[in-house]
C-alpha cells in the first residue's frame, strides 16, 4: 500500500466517532418493534398461506411480472388472489394496530374531541293545564322522552360500547382520530326556512364502516358520516342538458322509516368525462414510508392500488413521486406515464421505516407539482398514508391553511387513506376539504380498483368546484325538516353567495345525494307543538311548491360562481336509485344515531335495499346488504 | 484469548439470520445489535457527518426486518449488509443533494470543530479534503477497503462488482491523492 493510502486509511479510521449508546439502542429499539410487527403481519397471513408472503414468492414474482408487461385481463385474474389474501387479514378483528409507542405527540383520545351536548329535538316541555293539543301530540312527546337518551348516546355522547372498549384496550393504543360533528336537529320552518350546506363527494367513511364491520365489531357512532355512505355508491341519475356541467333532479317520496313525513331526495349528476379527450395530468403521488406503513394492508397494498392507476393513465400524463418518512424526498422526477418501466422499479423501491414527517413531505409534494406546472394541464397530489403527521408540525390548523394557501395556485389534493390503528381520518379528511381533492380509504385491492380505476376520471377531473346547496322549505307546506347527514358541511346562510367560501367540487361522472326529512304541515308526525306566546302565523302560500333549491358553482379555474334555481314540489315517487339512497341513509342512522328511526330496523333496511339494488354492475349495491346482515347479527 | 475464543463460538451470523428469518426475535436483535457498528462506521466513511451517520443507521436498522427476508444465503450475511448500508448512505446523499445542490458529504463544519479540539487540525482537514475530492463510487470503495479493511475480493462481491473494477478503483484513489498532494506542495 502506498503512503498516501496508508495515510487515508490512518485518518479515516481516527477520524471515526465512537458508537454514541444511545443512538444505538434507539436503533435497536426501532428494528425490533418493526420486526414484530412483520411477524405479526405474516402470522396473520399464514392463515391462510403457510408461504411466507413476501417479495420473491413464486406468484407474487408471477404477478409482478405480468403487471409489468401490462397484460390487463392476466392482472386482475391474479389480483383477486391478492384479495382472498387481504379479505383474511381483515377477519382478524380490528386489524393490526401496531403499537406506536413514541408517536404520541398529537393523539387525543377521539371521543373526547370536538364533542357536545345536543339537546334531544323536542325537549320535554312543561305540559300546560289546558288541553288544547290533539293526540298526535302527545304521542309524539312521549316517544321523543323514550328515545332521546339512546339518541343522546348514540350521537352526542358516544361512550364505546363494551365491545369497542374491550377491543380497543386489547390493542391498544388505537390512536383512529374521527371528524364528526352532533347530527343535525331538526328545524322548525317558520323559524329557519333556509338550509345551506357544501356538497361532499368523500366517501372514506363506508370503506372505513365496511372494514370495521368486516373487522367483526360496529363502527364507532362518530366514525360514521351518513353523506359519505350515500355518496360511496355509483347512481344513474338522468344526465346533464346543454352545458351545463351536472344535472339535478328532485324527487320526493315517503319515509321508510316514518308513514307520515316524506324524504326530499336530491341527485346531482356530474357530466361524464370522454377518457379520451380530457385535459393531460401532472400527478405527484406523496407516499408516506413510515415504519407503520410494512403492514400488508398498507404499504404493499398501496403499490399495488398505484400500479392499477397507471393503466387509466395517458401517454402525455406525467407521474412523479415523493416519499416521506423521517425525512422527505423525491424519489421519481417527472416521468412520462408510459414509461411504466421506470415508474413501477421507483414504487416497487419503496421500503417503510422512520417516523412521519409529513408536513415536510407535503411541502417538497407541492414543490415538485410546482415544478411541473404548464397550462393546459391539471396538477394533482394523491396522499397516501395511513395516519398523522407526527414530526415537524404541532399544528393541524397551520397545515390546513398551508394547503388552503396552496389550492390557490391551481394545485389539487386528495387523501387515499391505508390501514388502522393510527389513522386520522379528522386531519386527512379537512387536508382533502382545503386542498379541493377527496379523501378515500382504501382497505382491499377491490376498493383501490374502485377509486383509482372505475371512477378514476370522478377522482382527477374537476368539472365544477365550490358546489353549495341551499334550500329554502316552504313554511307554507314544510313544518319541519331536517337534513340527513352532510354534518362537518354545514355553511352559514350568507355563505352561499359569498364566492370566497370554499366548498366541495364534483369531478367527471361524480354522483352526489343530499336527502332531507321533511315532515308536511298537518302531519301527526310534527316534534314541535307549537307555542302559547307566539303569534301562529300560518303564511298563506298557494303555489304548492315544497321548497326551492338553489345552487352555486364555479367553472374549474374561475373566480365567480353560476347560479342554478329550481322549485319542486311533491313528486311522490321513487326511482331504485334514490330507494337505494334512502336505504343506505337508513343504514347509516341505524349505525351513528336511531334517534329519527322509530322502531325501523335492520330488518327493514335489508328488505329496502334488496328491493332497490337495480343492475348494481359492480357489486357495490349487493356488498351493502352483506355489511347489513353483519351488522344486524354485530348488534344483537 | 480464551474469551475471544468462546465468544467466536457463540453463534455465528448465519444462525441467527436462519432464526430470524423463522421468526425469532432475539435472534434478530442480536443481529442488529452486533453488527449496528459496521452500518454506523460506513455511513460515517461515506457522509463525514455523525448525525447523519446515525440517522442513516436507524433508517437501515428500522427497514432491515424487511430486508431480512429479501436476503438469501447466497452472500455472507456481513458482505449483503455492507451493501445495504452503502446503498443507504448512497440514498442520504443523492436526497440531500436534490434538495441542497452543494452538499456532497464531508463538507460539514463538524469536522472542523472536532479537528480543533483534538489538535489534529492538519491531518483531519486533509482528510476531509480528500474524501470530498473522491467522487461516489471511489468513496464507497475507499469506505470498505480502507476503513473496514477489507480485501478487494471482499468488497467487490459487497459492492457487486468485479475484483478488478475495485483494483482499479483503488488506483484511481491513489492517483487523485497523488495529484492532490502535488497541488498542496505548489501552494505551499
Amino acid at each position: 500500500m502506498t503512503d498516501d493510502l496508508k495515510r487515508l486509511k490512518a485518518a479515516l479510521q481516527s477520524a471515526m466517532p465512537p458508537i454514541d449508546e444511545t443512538a444505538k439502542s434507539r436503533a435497536v429499539a426501532l428494528a425490533k418493534k418493526n420486526f414484530g410487527a412483520r411477524q405479526e403481519t405474516l402470522a396473520a397471513a399464514r392463515l391462510t398461506d403457510d408461504r411466507p408472503k413476501e417479495r420473491g414468492g413464486y406468484l407474487s414474482g408471477v404477478k409482478h411480472m405480468l403487471n409489468k408487461i401490462g397484460l390487463k385481463p392476466a392482472l386482475y385474474a391474479t389480483s383477486s388472489l391478492a384479495i382472498i389474501g387481504f379479505g383474511i387479514l381483515l377477519v382478524n378483528p380490528v386489524g393490526f394496530s401496531l403499537p406506536t409507542p413514541e408517536r404520541h405527540t398529537l393523539s387525543k383520545p377521539a371521543s373526547v374531541q370536538k364533542k357536545s351536548l345536543t339537546l334531544p329535538a323536542a325537549a320535554p316541555v312543561m305540559e300546560p293545564e289546558v288541553i288544547v293539543e290533539d293526540n298526535a301530540g302527545d304521542v309524539t312527546m312521549a316517544y321523543d322522552m323514550a328515545e332521546a337518551p339512546s339518541g343522546l348516546i348514540a350521537g352526542a355522547i358516544a361512550p364505546p360500547s363494551i365491545e369497542q372498549a374491550t377491543r380497543e384496550s386489547l390493542y391498544a393504543p388505537n390512536r383512529e382520530q374521527f371528524s364528526n360533528a352532533p347530527t343535525n336537529p331538526l328545524k322548525i320552518t317558520a323559524d329557519e326556512p333556509v338550509s345551506t350546506f357544501s356538497i361532499d363527494v368523500d366517501t372514506a367513511s363506508y370503506a372505513y364502516v365496511r372494514s370495521a364491520i368486516m373487522g367483526g365489531g360496529l363502527p364507532r357512532a362518530d366514525a360514521v358520516r351518513i353523506e359519505e355512505m350515500i355518496n360511496y355508491f355509483p347512481y344513474d341519475y338522468a344526465a346533464p342538458q346543454g352545458d351545463l356541467p351536472f344535472s339535478t333532479t328532485v324527487s320526493v317520496f315517503q319515509t321508510p322509516w316514518n308513514a307520515n313525513t316524506k324524504l326530499v331526495h336530491i341527485g346531482i349528476q356530474g357530466r361524464p368525462a370522454a377518457t379520451l379527450d380530457r385535459p393531460p395530468l401532472d400527478l405527484v403521488f406523496l407516499i408516506d414510508t413510515s415504519g407503520s406503513m410494512q403492514d400488508a394492508g398498507k404499504l404493499p397494498l398501496l403499490k399495488q392500488s398505484f400500479r392499477l392507476l397507471l393503466s387509466r393513465l395517458n401517454a402525455d400524463d406525467k407521474v412523479s413521486i415523493v416519499t416521506y418518512a423521517g425525512s422527505s424526498g423525491v424519489v421519481l422526477e417527472p416521468t412520462n406515464a408510459n414509461d411504466k418501466q421506470t415508474i413501477l422499479a421507483a414504487l416497487d423501491k419503496l421500503e417503510a421505516g422512520g417516523s412521519t414527517a409529513g408536513q415536510q413531505g407535503l411541502q417538497l409534494a407541492y414543490a415538485q407539482a410546482g415544478k411541473m406546472h404548464e397550462s393546459g394541464r391539471i396538477g394533482r397530489i394523491l396522499l397516501a398514508t395511513d395516519g398523522d403527521f407526527n414530526v415537524g408540525i404541532s399544528d393541524p390548523e397551520a397545515l390546513k391553511k398551508y394547503v388552503e394557501n396552496k389550492r390557490e395556485g391551481g394545485t389539487y389534493l386528495s387523501v387515499l387513506g391505508f390501514g388502522r390503528g393510527n389513522y386520522n381520518d379528522a386531519l386527512m379528511q379537512s387536508l382533502a376539504q382545503n386542498g379541493n381533492g377527496t379523501a378515500s380509504y382504501i382497505d382491499t385491492l377491490s376498493e383501490a380498483q374502485k377509486v383509482l380505476v372505475d371512477q378514476a376520471s370522478g377522482a382527477l377531473f374537476p368539472i365544477a368546484n365550490d358546489v353549495k346547496i341551499q334550500v329554502e322549505f316552504n313554511p307554507a307546506m314544510v313544518a319541519e325538516y331536517r337534513l340527513i347527514g352532510y354534518e362537518t358541511r354545514q355553511l352559514a346562510r350568507e355563505d352561499f353567495n359569498n364566492d370566497k367560501v370554499d366548498a366541495g367540487d364534483i369531478g367527471a361522472g361524480h354522483t352526489v345525494t343530499a336527502i332531507y326529512e321533511i315532515t308536511p304541515v298537518g302531519s301527526p308526525a310534527i316534534r314541535n307543538a307549537a307555542l302559547r306566546y307566539q303569534p301562529d302565523t300560518q303564511p298563506a302560500d298557494a303555489s304548492g311548491e315544497l321548497g326551492f333549491l338553489k345552487l352555486r358553482y364555479k367553472t374549474p379555474g374561475q373566480t365567480k360562481s353560476q347560479l342554478l334555481t329550481t322549485p319542486f314540489t311533491d313528486t311522490n315517487a321513487a326511482t331504485d336509485e334514490a330507494r337505494f339512497s334512502a336505504a343506505i341513509a337508513g343504514f347509516g342512522q341505524l349505525l351513528r344515531d336511531k334517534k329519527y328511526l322509530g322502531d325501523w330496523s335492520y330488518a327493514e333496511a335489508i328488505a329496502l335495499a334488496n328491493s332497490a339494488k337495480g343492475a348494481d354492475p359492480f357489486g357495490y349495491r349487493a356488498e351493502a346488504v352483506t355489511l347489513m346482515r353483519l351488522a344486524q347479527s354485530l348488534s344483537k | 484469548m480464551r474469551l475471544t475464543h468462546t465468544m467466536r463460538m457463540e453463534t455465528t451470523d448465519e444462525i441467527l439470520v436462519n432464526r430470524a428469518q423463522t421468526g425469532d426475535a432475539d435472534a434478530f436483535a442480536a443481529l442488529v445489535e452486533r453488527h449496528y457498528g459496521l452500518i454506523f462506521r460506513v455511513a460515517f466513511a461515506m457522509l463525514g457527518n455523525r448525525t447523519d451517520a446515525e440517522d442513516v443507521a436507524q433508517d437501515v436498522a428500522a427497514s432491515l426486518a424487511g430486508k431480512l427476508a429479501g436476503f438469501r444465503a447466497e452472500a455472507k450475511f456481513s458482505t449483503w449488509l455492507y451493501r445495504v448500508a452503502t446503498n443507504a448512505a448512497t440514498d442520504r446523499l443523492r436526497k440531500r443533494q436534490s434538495r441542497r445542490k452543494a452538499y456532497d458529504g464531508w463538507g460539514d463544519a463538524e469536522i472542523s470543530s472536532r479537528a480543533a479540539q483534538q489538535e489534529q487540525s492538519d491531518n483531519l482537514g486533509w482528510l476531509q479534503t480528500a474524501m470530498a475530492a473522491l467522487p461516489h463510487d471511489l468513496r464507497q470503495t475507499v469506505t470498505l477497503v480502507l476503513g473496514e479493511e477489507m480485501t478487494h475480493a471482499e468488497a467487490a462481491a459487497a459492492l457487486s462488482l468485479s475484483e478488478g473494477t475495485v483494483s482499479w478503483r483503488m488506483s484511481e484513489v491513489k492517483k487523485r491523492l497523488r495529484a492532490l498532494a502535488k497541488e498542496e506542495e505548489r501552494i505551499r
